[in-house]
């Protein structure tokens, strides 16, 4: 249990504190924010998905009532290229500034820009634009095979060699391995659908730029757009005070965003573009197709012996997005045989971009099905199978894991789901006139820190503000690091004001790869620390204080009053009283803590682990097949809002019932649109598709990550999901799905008819 | 969206006398009468529709539901679908008809859409709502990039070599099932449709989807009295729970005397161009034992002209078991 007192806001569920403001609509998203004089702008969306424009007709929609300019190439003025530097730094996944030339790449790749006094007459000057293109024949295919690319590609971050990992000789293993598993799976295309819209506007005062953008992070879109429009970076404002959802579309900057910042600069006004439902689907970012061949070896008792994992994943034409579907390949089973390995296939498709647990979730799908096969194949539970090949350390890098209780989550999984009672044979288990499925898969994500600054403040009224230009992408940041001054200073949450989403605050990390509240824990303490430091030194200096004959170390803050350690807290003076005796309004203390990402000799491999076990039922006389139920049990080290966390994980969930039952972008070989882009055809489970959720969580602190032990949880609760599901599907139907999602198309052929 | 004209009708001779000056009442009208706007209205955002003039009706006295002398129902135009579906009359004589709305669209959407409105609901095929694509529904002649392309959800009976567009409106299936009759009063007075020759197959005429012209407007919808001891439901069936156009639905009406089917009337969803009535398979399942091995006949019946296209083919099956499913469930004793 933790050490921390009885009184600890810390690990205990707390309430959102910015839920008021947004059940209320006091939230301020980025489109919510009006000014004098702001115009709308609305792109222009290419019709083909290949070849070029040859003629832009903007005469009918220039003459349209309300119309201040029709920006194509030709008038958008410069913008420049980012450039990746230190850091979070300048990443942008589609590097091509817009209308950098007349090269139609993807279809809807933005072509011309209408502005206009209103949202209406900007749509209909838009609509008004007539392209004339010269057709290419565009290449949406959806068999991958890797393209001829050398041994190491360039990414959206570093170079990367295609060989990710390997250990032994996995071939040879395979090839005299006692049982052979060999299968290829696919994922679809994903499409992100935050239910807030990617949207800018842009003000510019003078060579000051000022941006309110739905940013998962604002100091990366300050660095990228001071880059873009040739400033220094202290020129440039990003403010993202609330986010609508991300699941990583809002991560890395897009297209319109420049387009937003140009028309502001060309016609000295503010400027506001909010994208469509249907622009989400074209220009913002998706997870990419993937086809992964895994092969298994193995021993009769089912101890791994090889294990292959051999994967390919569609990219844009022009940039460089590897989706790392062995993410968790190489360090997850113990196997002394291994070989990891990726290639990429180009499309006419917009540039993919990172998705909730980007490469593990596609990867664990892989992965985990094809330890589910091998279990059914060897005729031993799957949970079995997963105890047999539980790693002692990462194998992949020989060090040891900083805590992994993978197998304590499979023991309370079963135990809570009653997995014991299941009975392997296909279509055997009925309950309520239905026949059931059971399956499970585990679940792992990275944990880390990212750099992070934060500010904290002690106020003379009595209140706390905590600050750093991090985000609240709607998982709960705020109310995080309210709980972290709360407790640090002992006064009630409702006493502390958080500030986010703004660069003129600390640098604050990404919200990305579940790691804010592991990198904001240290940075937001070291703050606190110094503001108490300070405070310390007011009380024992200022003429007259309770204190003043005190050393600083002799005092102590809890419960937001001051004492002497060796007198015990009852006898306490509110840091308010303190600070108004002294005529100080606030003291303010900064932290600043070092990421652990990206560490190239780490001596633990930090990882938050878990499992999920799923039941589906069947009624195959209407085909229809659907979750109903799900446990999930997450290591997660320790969790500092339990209500807060149950609610990722849920959300999680619901998603992984999306992506194995319903998601897939279709891009329509005909045109090569992503035809299906809107909320009606691009389905995504609704709360009828939702089952009952048990979350649990296992609280083992992680000291590696922070000194409270938290590590992310945002994203491991959508890993897995999906091969669980698949198992269940294959056990109540007898119908195996490799390529996601399952469709009634695929469970008609079911032989289990009653 | 282009700019358009909105006026309120107060009287309904008004209305139509403005709408009769439109050359068309079908695909590219110039004048639509709007109601709840829930079709309409998203397809003159994606510039499908491009109405210059829309005349608001929902203000006319047409929104109330009353028995007739008759044993039947009249429901009046501007009805709202939730206010149909909840009415006592409908849930206690008409339960298909309230099963089939309440399975639609979601409460928001409900809450708007009217009951002439759905009568009008127009297709979801994703080429007729993109307008950079080619559609014969949408512009006659251009080619149906459907019959190539995404056909999942269209339709495999009364399709045409010129559109497999599926009319994906819940309500009109019950309605089909119910034989319900349209009354509309247009510049040559009044008249009264059967529903089963109120919407039209698409042939080569593809952007004409019902009877009407210019200035028809509904006033209301009457149903007979309910069939003496029958019992009806709705069954529809997609891929998730809630909030998606049926892949294939079933609206059945039928009376069962000593284990035998006396009367039956039966309507297909999701799977025709039209709501889809089946007379061959009432004909096949009229007189006969209520056993699964007869509905099973019934249904294959009922698909018996199924033309599948290149990703459809399982709606075939899939309606099959719906419409045997959905026979169980009406012919079980309680």
């Amino acid at each position: 249990m933790p050490e921390t007192a009885q009184m600890s806001v810390i690990g205990k569920a707390q309430p959102r504190v910015d839920g008021p403001l947004k059940v209320s609509g006091g939230a301020m998203y980025a489109s919510d924010f009006h000014f004098p004089g702001m115009l709308y702008a609305v792109p222009v969306e290419a019709a083909i998905a290949s070849g070029k424009v040859t003629k832009l007709d903007t005469g009918a929609a220039e003459k349209l009532p309300g119309v201040r300019a029709i920006f194509h190439r030709e008038n958008i003025g410069k913008i420049f290229r980012s450039v990746q530097g230190q850091g979070f730094e300048g990443i942008i996944d589609e590097r091509r500034p817009p209308f950098e030339d007349d090269i139609i790449r993807y279809w809807g790749q933005y072509i011309a820009l209408a502005v206009a006094d209103t949202f209406e007459s900007a749509k209909a000057a838009a609509d008004a634009v007539r392209a004339t293109y010269e057709k290419d024949k565009h290449n949406v295919e959806t068999d991958l095979k890797a393209d001829d690319e050398p041994d190491e590609v360039a990414t959206t971050f570093a170079p990367t060699k295609r060989l990710q990992s390997e250990r032994g000789k996995a071939e040879n293993a395979f090839a005299s391995a006692p049982v052979k598993f060999d299968q290829t799976y696919v994922t679809p295309t994903h499409t992100h659908n935050p239910i807030e819209l990617q949207a800018a506007t842009a003000i510019w005062e003078g060579s000051m730029l000022t941006i309110y953008e739905e940013s998962q992070g604002v100091f990366n879109l300050r660095s990228v757009l001071a880059q873009m429009f040739g400033l220094p970076k202290e020129n440039v404002r990003v403010i993202t005070k609330f986010v609508g959802s991300g699941f990583g579309s809002k991560l890395w900057p897009w297209t319109h965003c420049a387009l937003a910042v140009a028309a502001a600069r060309q016609l000295g006004k503010p400027v506001k573009l909010v994208l469509s439902r249907k622009m989400m689907f074209q220009t913002a970012g998706h997870r990419p197709r993937t086809q992964q061949r895994v092969r298994l070896g193995a021993t009769k008792e089912g101890k791994l012996v090889s294990l292959q994992h051999d994967y390919v994943n569609h990219q844009a034409i022009l940039d460089n997005y590897h989706e790392d579907c062995d993410e968790a390949t190489a360090f997850h089973y113990s196997v002394p045989n291994l070989r990891v390995h990726f290639g990429r296939a180009r499309r006419n498709v917009g540039s993919p971009t990172p998705m909730r647990g980007p490469g593990a979730v596609p990867g664990l799908y892989a992965t985990e099905s094809a330890m589910n096969e091998l279990a059914d194949q060897l005729n031993i539970d799957p949970v079995r199978l997963r105890v047999l090949n539980e790693p002692k350390i990462n194998e992949a890098l020989g060090i040891p894991f900083s805590s992994r209780h993978l197998l304590e989550c499979f023991k309370v999984g079963a135990e809570k789901f009653g997995w014991s009672k299941r009975n392997p044979k296909v279509g055997s288990m009925k309950s309520g006139g239905l026949t059931v499925g059971w399956g499970m898969a585990g679940c792992t994500w990275v944990a880390a820190r990212f750099p992070a600054e934060a500010s904290v403040q002690l106020r003379d009224d009595g209140t706390v503000r905590v600050a750093s230009g991090t985000q609240d992408i709607g998982t709960g940041t705020y109310t995080i690091l309210a709980q972290l001054a709360a407790e640090k200073t002992g006064i009630p949450l409702d006493k502390v004001e958080v500030a986010l989403g703004d660069t003129s605050l600390p640098e604050g990390p990404i919200s990305g790869g579940s790691m804010v509240t592991g990198s904001m824990v240290p940075a937001v303490y070291k703050a606190a620390d110094q503001a108490i430091e300070s405070l310390f030194t007011i009380a024992t200096t200022t003429p007259g204080s309770p204190f003043e004959k005190r050393k600083a170390t002799d005092l102590a803050l809890e419960g937001g009053r001051v004492f002497v350690k060796a007198d015990g807290s009852g006898k306490g003076v509110p840091f308010a009283d303190l600070l108004r005796r002294a005529n100080v309004r606030l003291v303010t203390g900064s932290g600043k803590s070092e990421g652990s990402f990206g560490n190239p000799k780490p001596k633990f491999s930090t990882q938050s682990f878990g499992c999920h076990f799923v039941e589906v039922t069947w009624q195959p006389e209407i085909a229809r097949l659907r979750v109903s139920r799900v446990v999930s049990v997450i290591d997660a080290g320790r969790i500092l809002n339990p209500l807060a966390g149950r609610n990722q994980i849920e959300g999680a969930v619901v998603m992984g019932i999306g992506m194995a039952l319903l998601e897939h972008t279709s891009y329509d070989p005909q045109n090569g649109a992503p035809i299906n882009s809107n909320l009606a055809d691009y389905m995504m489970a609704v709360n009828a598709d939702v089952p009952p959720i048990d979350v649990h969580f296992l609280d083992f602190p992680d000291k590696q990550i922070n000194e409270l032990g938290a590590r992310g949880i945002g994203e491991i609760g959508l890993a897995g999901v999906a091969a669980a599901i698949t198992a269940a599907t294959h056990h109540a139907t007898g119908v195996r799905v490799r390529e996601l999602p399952i469709t009634i198309e695929d469970l008609l052929t079911s032989s289990v008819l009653s | 969206m282009k700019t358009f004209q909105l006026t309120r009708a107060s009287d309904s001779a008004q209305a139509i006398a403005s709408a009769a000056k439109a050359t068309t009442a079908q695909q590219g009208a110039e004048i639509r009468f709007i109601g709840g706007g829930t079709t309409l209205i998203d397809l003159m955002k994606l510039n499908v529709e491009q109405p210059q003039s829309l005349i608001d009706i929902t203000r006319l006295p047409l929104d109330k539901i009353d028995a007739l002398p008759d044993g039947g129902l009249t429901i009046g135009a501007v009805v709202r679908n939730a206010d149909l579906a909840y009415h006592p009359l409908v849930r206690k004589n008409y339960a298909v008809l309230s099963e089939a709305i309440l399975s639609g669209a979601t409460a928001q959407l409900r809450n708007m859409a009217t009951t002439a409105g759905n009568l009008l609901q127009r297709t979801r095929c994703m080429y007729f709502r993109e307008t950079n694509m080619p559609c014969n529904k949408r512009e006659p002649g251009t080619g149906c990039a459907a019959i190539t392309g995404a056909n999942r959800g269209l339709a495999i009976l009364g399709t045409s070599e010129h559109c497999i567009a599926t009319n994906p409106s819940d309500m009109n299936v019950a309605m089909a099932a119910l034989e319900a009759t349209i009354h509309v009063r247009g510049p040559k007075g009044e008249r009264s449709i059967p529903i089963a020759d109120f919407h039209v197959l698409p042939g080569n005429t593809p952007q004409r989807e019902t009877v009407l012209e210019p200035g028809d407007l509904i006033t209301h919808v009457t149903l007979p009295p309910p069939a003496s001891g029958s019992r009806s439901l709705y069954l529809k069936l997609r891929d998730r729970a809630s909030y998606e156009f049926a892949l294939a639905s079933a609206a059945v009406v039928v009376t069962v005397a000593n284990g035998k089917v006396t009367r039956a009337r039966i309507a297909l969803g999701g799977v025709g161009t039209k709501p889809w009535r089946s007379t061959e398979a009432e004909g096949e399942l009229t007189g006969q034992a209520a056993t699964e091995a007869v509905f099973r006949k019934v249904a294959e019946a009922a698909l018996r002209g199924a033309k599948p296209q290149s990703e459809n083919g399982f709606k075939v099956e899939l309606a099959k078991r719906c419409l045997v499913h959905a026979l169980k469930l009406a012919t079980q004793t309680a």
